[in-house]
This record gives structure tokens, sequence and C-alpha cells, in this order.
């Protein structure tokens, strides 16, 4: 690896040069291949292995089951809808069809959104004259896989640029943000371009080639809008029943429509520690506690849905592994980590029931919560001085 | 009454390199050198010029801010040297060693036949004093304060640190002789906190007139603020008295002998010292005589532990609070895709190493930060290792911002750098962490004087 070190340090563009931003580009390449020899001078002499790269890369790492399981589903759905296989037929039939085809409507969601949002932090970390910090790493494949398949590539873009901007850079980059970015961009898409990111078309790619047309009463509706309509006995009808959404063959955001992908992927967050299990704990006990309540008033079809039907569909277990542990936007506190993690679940489910227009009670749930935690860790922190102080009183 | 604390927040750094428990090497020391540096927020006035003979126990310099604190030579000879830095800051007094040391008299005497100023001037007079360090700010203690009390920790649970109890094995009289003095110096306890993992030695167990506290747990629960923060902690306006139980030799050895006897074990230690053991030596020596032979190629020296030491050159000087003397190898260099290595031979705080597989197993870690300086973004790491009742992340932010009446009541009155050592080990961030906490306490002592 040295011929490579050697080639790297050639080309290396001045840093204060004509061109501020050759050399970030530089910067971010380098320390990307190598993870530059810097040696502690003051304080502790050894540091822990671990950086800021590599807990963003477990991060994404985590991701790779939803994703892969996103790609193969939104092959499957539109297999599905156009009538090539039929839906009591073995899921893997025509496995490499629904792969390649979910891939080739997938990856350039995926490269739009890292090449969108890269190219922001290089030319802001160009202008601040600071290294690339690897924040965007994990929002960037985050925003591809909370967004419905068939959004145009220039609406991801546009809600790219207007959340690493607006929900980033603004307050100061990477560790700064007050409201997490995937979401921003998610939201901004949700509310700018509702025909794109609402209703029945759009969660299951329907491109028809000549020749094919859509099988009699296709839908196209996700389990959430079904079950606001019917409840239990619709979601089963339409095979989202606890174990068929569970798994996740159900249409949906790309990556958020399998609970037990997203396990996969909790089950090495919380291994690694890089999730707060507070966070995701409390969340779960959260919307579980919420949707139990619904059940007991039961005005409704959908307020008699399970507690676990209501945790396997729509965003909720995505939204609870990934988005809410965020740690920079989420509680800071362990004792604020449950509250905001349980309030996060109470009200994902109750903006579901009470407002079907919104029926992503999660993001929602997310944004305000991220608001509220600062919050919540004020009041924390507060006790703790009271606490403390109360010391001395006792003392005297 | 004694108390018993378990800490169950910490960790325990297992390094390669620890000394076997025997003495292996005395070493006399051609040089030492007394750096004010190893005294936060000192401002030294020097009372010698070059070619001054001096006696061990002669002061060098003093405190300009309360002069009745000397700072005394560990050797008798002559000064030759008078190290100084930008704006001709002191950094350092070298005095080369007579062969036979000649000692300056101090009162000798059973400290409990004396009154509490007699020993307090006797203590100043003989430089022993500098020994004694106060909460808050972690500075060398004021001697007019009556602290609150005394704490002594008989215990360091740092990487590769000496066994006090093997130092301070059979010299029970010393020892005692030294707690004793303590005892006149306040008005509360004087407490004396021993290790609980293992069988503190009998030379702590066997001390009379302190409270013995039993504390159990993981390294940082050797620190003396840990302690403290679990046994009586510190209030705004409570002054406390700290010291290592190796110190209280020394306290012990002035009144028995009424000289300042220097000398002292100390820990050979690390994957770069061939046999790593214990050594006898004088405070401030010249290490270049102790290595010499006796470690690899490519070591970085560092007076003290890995966490809260100083680096100094292979001619460097021992500092003043340290008994440990450790050589790790030396980083720099480029690591191809370190972000994604494995990992079996790196330590980690994280589950994101495959080394999380192996709890026992002893590290060679080097001197590279793994990673570069970043914005602040995982929370809850510096929580898992900081066992006291104090947000460490927020009290951090409002030093930051400067903010005073924030720092009192987030708890900066109880801590010292050495708490957050931990922490800025486990930083995800590289966040330099006890330099922050530095800065806090001096801006605050500042503001209170």
């Amino acid at each position: 690896m040295k011929v490579l070190d050697d080639m790297m340090q050639k080309l290396k563009p001045k840093a204060d040069g004509k061109f501020p931003l050759a050399y970030t580009v530089w910067d971010g390449m380098y320390t990307f291949l190598f993870v530059p020899g810097h040696t502690n001078k003051n304080g502790v002499h050894i540091k822990d292995g671990i950086d800021l790269k590599r807990t963003m890369v477990m991060v994404i790492i985590a991701l790779i089951p939803a994703l892969l399981f996103g790609i193969y589903n939104v092959g499957h759905q539109h297999f599905l809808a156009v009538g090539n296989v039929l839906q009591d037929a073995h899921v893997c039939e025509m496995f490499w069809d629904k792969f390649i085809f979910g891939a080739l409507k997938v990856l350039p969601l995926i490269i739009v959104s890292y090449g969108v949002g890269l190219g922001i932090e290089f030319v802001f970390a160009a202008f601040n004259k600071h290294s690339i910090q690897e924040g965007f790493l994990v929002s960037g494949m985050l925003i591809p896989l909370i967004v419905p398949v068939d959004v145009p590539l220039w609406m991801v873009a546009v809600a790219t640029i207007f959340a690493v901007i607006i929900g980033k850079e603004v307050f100061g980059g990477t560790g700064m943000n007050i409201v997490n970015v995937a979401l921003t961009a998610r939201a901004f898409l949700f509310f700018a371009y509702p025909t794109k990111m609402s209703g029945d078309e759009v969660w299951v790619s329907t491109t028809l080639e000549e020749g094919q047309q859509l099988v009699d009463g296709f839908s196209g509706a996700t389990p959430l809008a079904k079950a606001v309509e019917g409840g239990t006995e619709a979601l089963n009808n339409m095979n989202a029943s606890v174990m068929e959404s569970f798994i996740g063959f159900i249409p949906g955001s790309i990556g958020e429509t399998s609970t037990l992908a997203i396990g996969l992927g909790a089950l090495l967050l919380l291994i690694t520690g890089i999730a707060s299990w507070r966070i995701m704990l409390s969340t779960i006990v959260g919307g579980y506690v919420m949707a139990m309540l619904f059940n007991l008033w039961g005005a409704n079809p959908f307020m008699e849905l399970s507690p676990i039907h209501q945790l396997v569909i729509g965003g909720f277990a995505f939204g609870a592994v990934f988005m809410a542990t965020d740690p920079v936007t989420g509680s800071q506190t362990n004792t604020g980590k449950y509250i905001y993690g349980f309030l996060i679940g109470v009200f994902a489910i109750m903006i579901r029931v009470f407002n079907p227009a919104y029926p992503e009670g999660m993001m929602l749930a997310i944004l305000f919560m991220n608001i509220m935690a600062p919050l919540i860790d004020h009041y924390v922190v507060e006790a703790n001085i009271k606490r403390r102080l109360k010391r001395v009183s006792v003392n005297a | 009454m004694s108390k018993d604390v378990k800490i169950s927040k910490g960790a325990n750094i297992k390094l390669k390199g620890i000394a076997d428990k025997l003495h292996t090497n005395t070493f006399i020391p051609t040089e030492i050198v007394l750096k004010p540096s190893d005294f936060p927020t000192l401002t030294p006035k020097l009372s010698v010029k070059v070619g001054d003979k001096v006696k061990a126990g002669s002061p060098l310099f003093f405190n300009k801010e309360n002069e009745r604190i000397l700072f005394t030579s560990p050797v008798s000879g002559e000064v030759i040297e008078i190290n100084r830095g930008e704006k001709r800051k002191i950094l350092g007094v070298k005095v080369k060693a007579d062969t036979e040391t000649q000692y300056e008299s101090f009162v000798k005497a059973d400290p409990l036949t004396l009154s509490k100023e007699d020993i307090l001037d006797n203590l100043l007079k003989s430089g022993v004093w500098p020994f004694f360090r106060q909460r808050p700010y972690d500075v060398i203690a004021n001697p007019s304060d009556t602290p609150k009390a005394i704490h002594i920790t008989a215990l360091d649970t740092n990487p590769l640190a000496p066994d006090y109890g093997f130092i301070a094995h059979g010299k029970n009289t010393i020892f005692q002789t030294g707690l004793n003095a303590l005892t006149k110096l306040t008005a509360g306890k004087v407490h004396l906190n021993i290790n609980g993992n293992l069988n503190a030695d009998e030379v702590f167990t066997s001390s009379k007139n302190v409270q013995l506290n039993k504390i159990e747990g993981p390294h940082p629960a050797g620190n003396v603020g840990v302690q403290i923060h679990h046994i009586d902690p510190i209030n705004k306006g409570d002054v406390v008295w700290t010291l290592k139980a190796l110190d209280v030799l020394t306290i012990g050895k002035l009144f028995i002998e009424g000289k300042f006897d220097a000398s002292r074990s100390v820990a050979f230690v690390g994957s770069k010292v061939k046999k790593p053991s214990y050594i006898k030596t004088i405070l401030g020596a010249n290490i270049s005589n102790i290595i010499n032979g006796n470690v690899e190629e490519g070591g970085r020296y560092i007076s003290g532990n890995p966490l809260t030491g100083t680096q100094i050159a292979e001619d460097g000087y021992l500092g003043f609070y340290d008994y440990q003397l450790t050589v790790i190898p030396e980083g720099g260099n480029n690591q191809f895709f370190g972000w994604m290595t494995p990992g079996f031979d790196k330590f980690s705080l994280s589950g994101t190493f495959f080394s999380k597989l192996m709890p026992n197993k002893e590290y060679d870690l080097n001197t590279n930060t793994n990673g570069e300086e970043r914005a602040f973004v995982v929370s809850g790491e510096y929580e898992k290792v900081f066992p006291f009742d104090i947000y460490p992340v927020y009290l951090i932010k409002s030093i930051l911002v400067n903010d005073i009446e924030a720092m009192e009541n987030l708890g900066i009155y109880e801590v010292a750098p050495e708490d957050f050592a931990l922490c800025e080990y486990a930083c995800t961030s590289k966040n330099p962490v006890q330099q922050y906490i530095r800065d806090g306490l001096n801006v605050l002592k500042k503001e209170m004087a």
C-alpha cells in the first residue's frame, strides 16, 4: 500500500492554493483510503480504535439487509402488479428478474442522493476550510430508503439539497443539526410534492412496457392506507397479515417494508453499541402502549388493529431503528432517551390513527421529538443539578 | 466506620508490559530537573541561580502567589542550568547531583506530639507540601485552608499502574507516621481508600487513626476524585485535600528522619520495555541511564501512565507526582482502510471490533489517534466510563462556552482532568477532553481568586 500512499501524496494539492475544493476532495479521498497516522501529543497517549468513519460505516452495514430486501421487493411488487407472477406463487419465482428490476429502480436514487449530498458537503467543507465530516454517509443511504420507488430523481436531488443545506449546513454541519437530515428530505418531499409521496399510486413501480397492463383489482395502496379503511380484515385481505407484514412483501417506501430485515440491522447496531438500545426499546414500548390504548377505545377498525400489527406496518420499525436513534438529533441523556423514545412511539401511532391525511406518523413524530429533545434533556440535567444541590442541605 | 464503594462504570485497559513484582535495579541519577509544569497554574519564582550549591531539601523555586510553598531540590549538588521557554517562562531547574547526598535538616519528631502549625511548617519548608493537592481545581493545596477531609488513594487502576501495596509493603511505621501528621491537618476525617478488588496490602489495612474505605471496580475506581464522590462528595465551598498513598511515605520519612528523602520506587513498564519491573530512583531523575539498554527502539517515553502521563524525551526527567515510567510504541503510520479493519489488535470500548470477543487479551497499543478530530456526534459513550452523578458532556459544553454558573452547577468542583481520561480515550470524535477540563478549572480558579 506504500505505492498507493506515495501516489496520493504526489497528487496532493496545496491546502491554501487556488483551488480549495481540490484540496478538500483530495483530503476526503485520502482519509477514506488511509487513516492518517496522527499521534496524540497532549492528553491521553493511547486512543480507542473507533472513529466517526467506522461508526458511520457500521450503520451503513446495518442498512444493507433492508436495502437488499427493498430492492427485491420493488421488483416483486412490480411483477405482481403487471401479473407476471401471481400472489400465491413462491416469492423466489423470477428471483433475478425481480432483483435486477429493483436494482435498476433503486440504484439511481442512491447515486443521486450521494452525488448531490456529498457534492454539497465538499463545497461547504472547502468553503469553511475544514475536512469532510462523515455524517452524510448515513443520510445519503437513508434518503433513498424512505422514499417511494417512483419518485422522480430530480425531486430527490432537490430534497437532498434542501435537507443538507437548510437541515444541516446552516447550523454548522455534522453534529450540529437540530432535526434528522434524511427525515428533513422526506418531509420536504412530502409537503412540496404530495402527489408523488402519498396516495395509492406511488408505492409500486407501474411503468408498463408495450403489451403489459395492470392486473385486475390492482390497487397499489400501502397497508397503512388499507388499515385506515378496514382495519385488520382489510390487511389480511391484501396479504399483509402480521406475519406477512413482518417479512415485508408489501407495498411501501423502499427500505421500510421488512421488519425482519430491519431487525437484522438493529441487531448489529445493538451488538456494536452504535445505536442506543434505550431509544429503540422505549420507542417500541411507546408505540405498543399507544396502540393498546386505542384497542381499548376501539372507535373505528384502525383503532382495533392489534399493537403488534401496528408496529410492523408503515415506517415504524425503520424509524425506531435508524431514525429515532440518530445521536445528534435525539436526546443526549440516558434518562432523556427513555422519554424521547417513548413519546416518539406514542405520537407516531397517534398521528397515524387520528389523522389519516398523514399516514406516515413516524416521520412527523420523530421530527417533532427531535425539536423537543433538547427540552427533555434540559429538565433531566436540571433535576441532576437540584439533586446535587440537595446534598448540601443534607450535610449542613 | 468504613465504607465499601462499588463502581460499575468504567473500563480497565489491559496493556502488555506490566511490571513483575520485584525491584531489579537502583538508578542514582547524575542530574535531576524540577519542572514547574508538573504543577498546574503555578507561577514559579526562582530562589537560586546557576552555580549555587544546594542540599536535598534546599528551595529551588517557590510559588509566587503563596510564598510559603517551596519546591526543594531532591538531591544535593550544583544548579547547572535554568531552562527557559517563551517569555522567559521557567521550564525546569537542573541540578547536578553529588555522589554523596547531603540533606538539609528539618524537625524530627513524632507528629502526634507536634502542633498543627509545626507540622505545616515542617511540610512547607522541606518541600514535601506540593504532594498535597486540593479539590476544587486539582492544584497544590493552600496551607491556610482547613480541609473538610483528606483522601488518600491506595490503589492505582490506570493501565500498567504500579501496585502501591507492593511498593509500600513492610513500611508500616513510616506510613503510619505520615498518616499521623495528616490527622492533625483536618477538622474532618482522613480517608484511606484501599483496593477492594484484591486483598489490600497489610501496610494499608493495619493503618490507624483513619477511615478505611474499600473501593471495588474497574478504572477509574483508583482516581481519588471518584472515591471522594462516592464517600463524601464535595459541594460548593468545600475544600478537600488529596494524596497518593506513596506520597504519605515521603511525609513519614520527613518526620522520622528529619530530611526530604525523594527516593522512590517507580514501575518501569510498557511493551517496549525488555523486562518490565520496579526500579528505585529519585524524583525528577534523568531517565537516560534507566532506559539505556533496557528498551527496544521506537518507543514513546511517558512519565506517568498512558492516560494522564506526560511525554518526555529519551533524556527527559521523571515528573514530580509520577511513580511510573511507561514506554509504548510510537505510532505515525498511515493505516490503509484503517476504519474498516476487523480489529483483533485494537482495544475499543465500543463493540465495533472483534477484539470485544477476547476480554482478557493484553494489547500492544501505539500512540496513533486512530482517526481525525470531528464534531461531537456519538452520545452516551462518556457516561459509560464516568462513574460520577454528573453529566460529562454538559459539563464540557459549559466549559467550552465559558459559562461559569453552569460549570458550578454541573459539578466542576468535584472533578479533575484525570477523571475524564477514559472519556478522552473512548471519544469517537477524538476531542481533547482532559485539556477542556483543565481550561475550565483554570478559568474558575482565576474567577474565584
